[in-house]
Formats: C-alpha cells, sequence, structure tokens
C-alpha cells in the first residue's frame, strides 16, 4: 500500500516534470522559429527600403527626363540635362570585359588546384587566391593608374591598335588614341579583380563533386580535361554560375578601380581605347559637387539603374540555370 | 607461383604485384590469371585488398600521388603498368562499375554517348544504335526506351546501375570491372544485375568484387580469396566454396568472421 502510494506520487511529478518540459519545448520552438523568421524579412525589408529610397531620391529626375534618360548620352550639369547611356554603356562593356577575362582564367586556377596540382602546391597556393580577394580595391585602382595604365599605353596598345584594330568590323572596338586608361584597361583590371572570387569558388564546387563520379568518367577513358569540362564542370553548375555571379556583381558595382582608370569622361565611344564612365565611378566622382535638386536626383536615379541592372543580371542567371536543367534532361 | 585455372586462357595475368597506399603495403605479391570469357570473383573481407586489387587493372590509382604498384600485369602480352600505350585509350578497354550507381549529370541517351564519343566519330544513325544496343546488352531499354531524354538522375538506383553498366558496355571494352555493384541495390535489382552479368561473360571477361559469398557463388566461375593483401586460394568456384585448401577461406566463407 505504502509502495503503491509511493509510487503514484512519483508518477505524478514525473508527468508534472513532463508537461514542464513540453510547454517549454514549446514556446522556445515558437521563439526560435518566430526569430529566425525575423531575420529572414528583415533581408526583404532592406532591399525593400533600398530600392523605394532610390526612387523616392531620384523621383525628381525620373519625372523630368522619364525614359529618355536611358538612352541619352547628354550629360550637361550646367544646363542641367542629364542621361545615363554613358555609364550604362560603360557599366555593362567593363563587366563584360572583366567576364571574358575571368572565367577562362578561373576555370584553369580551379582545374589545376583541384585536378593537377601536387598535394603540397594547393593549400597555399588557394591561400595566395583568397589573399588576392582581400586586396582593397583602391589598391588595385592605384596600381591600375600608376603602373598597368602606363605600360599597357606603351606596349599592349599599339599592338593591339595595328592587329585587332585593322580588322574589319571589329577594328572600330579598337581604334582612337592609346591613352592607357580607359574602357580597357578598367575591364582588364576589373578581370583580375574578380578572378580570385570567382576561381576560389570554382574550387570549393569542384571539391565537392564526388571522386567517384570523376573516377566513373576516368574509367570510360576520358582525360582529366574532358572529366572536368563534361563532368565535374555540369555536376557543380549552379555553384559555378553562382561564383561567376558574386564575380559579376563585384564587377558592377565595384567603384574605386574603376574611377581611378576609366577616364571618367562622359562620352559615348564605340572604341574600347577610349575613355568612359561607368555607375559607380560616374557617383563617387560628382556626389561631392552634385549642387542642386536635379543633378542629385539623376545620380541617385543612377544608383537605381545599378541596382536593376544587377537583379536583372541575377534573374537571368536563373534563367540560364532553369535552359541548362533542361538540355540535360528533365528530372523528376 | 601463379594460380592459373586450367583450360582456359588467361585474359590478364598478374605477376608479383605489389601495391602501396603511402607507406601501407596493400598488396603483397600477389600473382594470379584472369581467364578470359569467364567471371572471376574477389571475395575476403573488409580492407583485404581486393578492390584495391581490381583498381589496379585500370590504373585508376594513378589519379592519387601517394598510391603506386610495382611488378606486372600483363593483358594481351602488354604490361599494363609500364605501358607506353594512352591511359585513356587503356581504360576505354577496360570497363569499370562502381559500389553506387554514378550516373552523369545528362540525359540517359548522353550517359551512354559520353564514352563513345571519345574515341569514335559516329553519325546520328550510327549512336542510335550504339546506345539503343548498350541497353538492350545491360536490359534497360525496355525500361527506358520512352524517356531517353530524360536525366540519368531520374531513374532508380537498381536502373542506374543498369544505366552505369550500359555506359561502361556501350564503348566495347574486353573487360568489365565490377567493384562491389549490387552493394547499394534491393535484392530485385541485385538479382537483375546478376542476371545480366551471367549474360555479358560470353562477351567480355568479368571480375567482381564482393561482399556477399552468395552473390560470388552465384555469379562466378573462378573465385579468389583474400586476406590481408595476401591472395590466400583462387580455383573453381565450385571447389572454392565446397571444398577449400586452405582453413582461412573455409572459415571465412562459412561465416566464422569476416
Amino acid at each position: 500500500m505504502s509502495v503503491n502510494t509511493h509510487e503514484l506520487v512519483e508518477r505524478q511529478a514525473q508527468a508534472a516534470s513532463d508537461r514542464a518540459t513540453s510547454w517549454r519545448n514549446t514556446v522556445m520552438d515558437g521563439l526560435f522559429r518566430n526569430l529566425t523568421r525575423l531575420f529572414a524579412l528583415l533581408v526583404l525589408c532592406l532591399l525593400a527600403a533600398i530600392f523605394v529610397s532610390l526612387v523616392i531620391g531620384g523621383w525628381t529626375a525620373i519625372e523630368k527626363f522619364g525614359p529618355r534618360f536611358l538612352v541619352t548620352e547628354e550629360w550637361n550639369p550646367v544646363t542641367e540635362d542629364f542621361g545615363a547611356l554613358v555609364p550604362i554603356y560603360g557599366t555593362l562593356v567593363t563587366s563584360l570585359i572583366a567576364l571574358l577575362i575571368a572565367l577562362p582564367v578561373s576555370f584553369g586556377i580551379a582545374l589545376f588546384l583541384t585536378e593537377l596540382a601536387p598535394t603540397w602546391l594547393r593549400r597555399p597556393l588557394g591561400m595566395a587566391i583568397e589573399l588576392l580577394a582581400a586586396i582593397p580595391s583602391i589598391i588595385y585602382g592605384m596600381w591600375g593608374l600608376f603602373v598597368f595604365a602606363p605600360v599597357f599605353q606603351r606596349y599592349a596598345e599599339p599592338a593591339i591598335k595595328a592587329t585587332l584594330g585593322n580588322l574589319p568590323g571589329v577594328g572600330a572596338l579598337f581604334s582612337g588614341p592609346p591613352m592607357g586608361i580607359g574602357m580597357l584597361t578598367a575591364g582588364i583590371i576589373l578581370g583580375i579583380m574578380v578572378i580570385p572570387f570567382i576561381a576560389a569558388v570554382m574550387r570549393d564546387v569542384f571539391e565537392l563533386a564526388p571522386p567517384m563520379l570523376k573516377e566513373s568518367a576516368h574509367a570510360l577513358g576520358a582525360t582529366t580535361w574532358e572529366v572536368v569540362w563534361k563532368v565535374v564542370l555540369p555536376y557543380t553548375k549552379i555553384g559555378v554560375v553562382g561564383g561567376v555571379m558574386l564575380g559579376l556583381g563585384r564587377a558592377l558595382g565595384e567603384t574605386m578601380a574603376v574611377t581611378f582608370v576609366i577616364g571618367n569622361a562622359h562620352e559615348l565611344s564605340l572604341s574600347l581605347l577610349a575613355p568612359g564612365n561607368s555607375i559607380a565611378s560616374a557617383l563617387a566622382n560628382e556626389f561631392t559637387e552634385a549642387v542642386g535638386d536635379i543633378y542629385a536626383s539623376a545620380l541617385i536615379e543612377l544608383g537605381l539603374i545599378l541596382f536593376l541592372i544587377t537583379s536583372i543580371v541575377l534573374a537571368l542567371s536563373k534563367l540560364l540555370l532553369a535552359r541548362l536543367a533542361k538540355r540535360e534532361g528533365t528530372q523528376t | 607461383m601463379p594460380l592459373t585455372p586450367k583450360t582456359t586462357t588467361p585474359k590478364i595475368s598478374v605477376r608479383n604485384l605489389n601495391f602501396y597506399y603511402g607507406e601501407f603495403h596493400a598488396l603483397k605479391n600477389i600473382s594470379l590469371d584472369v581467364p578470359e570469357h569467364r567471371v572471376t570473383a574477389f571475395i575476403g573481407p573488409s580492407g583485404c585488398g581486393k578492390s584495391t586489387l581490381l583498381r589496379t587493372f585500370n590504373r585508376m590509382y594513378d589519379l592519387y600521388p601517394k598510391q603506386r604498384a610495382e611488378g606486372s600485369i600483363e593483358m594481351d602480352g602488354e604490361n599494363l603498368l609500364t605501358t607506353k600505350q594512352d591511359i585513356s585509350l587503356l581504360r576505354s578497354k577496360i570497363g569499370m562499375v562502381f559500389q553506387k550507381p554514378t550516373p552523369f549529370p545528362m540525359s540517359i541517351y548522353d550517359n551512354i554517348a559520353f564514352g563513345v564519343r571519345l574515341f569514335e566519330k559516329l553519325n546520328r544513325a550510327e549512336m542510335e544504335e550504339r546506345v539503343e544496343w548498350a541497353l538492350h546488352k545491360a536490359a534497360l531499354w525496355d525500361e527506358v526506351k520512352d524517356k531517353l531524354d530524360q536525366s540519368g538522375l531520374s531513374l532508380s538506383g537498381g536502373q542506374q546501375q543498369r544505366l552505369c553498366i550500359a555506359r561502361g558496355v556501350a564503348v566495347k571494352p574486353e573487360v568489365l570491372l565490377l567493384d562491389e555493384p549490387t552493394s547499394a541495390l534491393d535484392p530485385i535489382s541485385t538479382a537483375k544485375i546478376e542476371e545480366l552479368v551471367a549474360e555479358l561473360k560470353s562477351d567480355y571477361t568479368i571480375v567482381i568484387v564482393t561482399h556477399n559469398m552468395q552473390q560470388a557463388a552465384r555469379v562466378s566461375d573462378y573465385t579468389a580469396f583474400m586476406y590481408l593483401g595476401e591472395l590466400m586460394e583462387f580455383g573453381d568456384t565450385d571447389t572454392i566454396f565446397t571444398n577449400p585448401a586452405q582453413k582461412h577461406t573455409e572459415d571465412y566463407i562459412t561465416g566464422r568472421y569476416g
């Protein structure tokens, strides 16, 4: 009898403690869930807030110039007539040049580091690449202006003009006086700057490809190149595209380095050797001297355009991935 | 003293093979002959070196800098370990299927065509014919003929493994190496793969590594029992399983350890 009472008391105590635990778990779970949701929503709020404030800031210019803003090359603070064509063109062209240079080089670096380099070399080389990514962009800009541009002007540009400049069609891209600074120089500097980003991501995702997958391609008689190009790259394409987007995002928005070497000229020129302007460097250069509502507002609208360009590029990359997935066969 | 089954011609002759993972001596003085157009099984407890031995046949260890092999492995009179022959060409003659299905991230059709394209220039019709032939060989055609453009990853595990076999067969190798091909599969898929092995042996020399002794008994003509990097016994599968010469072998196949 006494034993039974004792047992009963114990059981009740146990049940009460279970209830307390379960109540505590429910509360903590709920707290945790809502906290993480809050953080996630914060991102959306920030995005929306930036967009809205850009629209508000640029509204005067949007109202005054309308869609004409996008296709006008005029940029005249004196007459307060503004158009974004030159910086948009400069931003896109320099980023495109940067990607054209950075993509093959980064792929080569990643391939070497994951497949070909002896083990003792992998770690130091990988570290060097990460260090390259840590160099502040102003240093790239200074190096570009004081070291790269003079050398480029003296040796490379005359050679480019003498060869590519004479080709029908593309010749126009390489005409004009060799000035050292210009869109091509900016593109090359940007390319050097984004290589470590793209290469580091590519290396990381290549390392994720299962060894057995690579071995089975080797077992069919594929060479290392064929294994990486035809099996590893398709397998890791989402990560690779992500790395490229990271690099492209940096190239599109890069300010200091580009400002140093692009020439900051509001002139539309087909030639890549000619100075131009990019959105980010126009903003950096001109905000301090933007007197008058229209001028400041036009600059803010430029910022809005940069924001939209980046979003469009991101959307395009998602589309690209979807199309790639389709081409390799539908997955159920 | 190499162990050679009588009444067969050897396809691959292994002599005094030693293999090292860095400092670790993984294969010790292995000598054996793999008979042509037969199924040879390598059995033994985990870590005995059976997969390592299999992977020396197509020099897969070349991919890893710290692994090396000494001795000789002759196929058609050529020492594979020292041959001047292009390693990729060599591997195209020796197909391999792995523990887990490894379909490439591409369509079923391209999975098969991938290896063929590396070495042959076929026109569209010839390629389609080859893909169909390989899928028939791997007993997969009926299941996939209406969805060749779908991803190889969309198939079930057993189908994926047969796709890998079809992929290996498509390049018309002389030897097929199967490294525990059914260890990740359900019993029905396993039975299908085993049937397939029996059918394929008329055209190919097959070597299979397996953890499953019943499987070795069912599919193989010859069985090699390995233990701690040494070849303990090699002979007719029937003899090995019913009347093994060594106590070790008997203990292993009767399940006393392993």
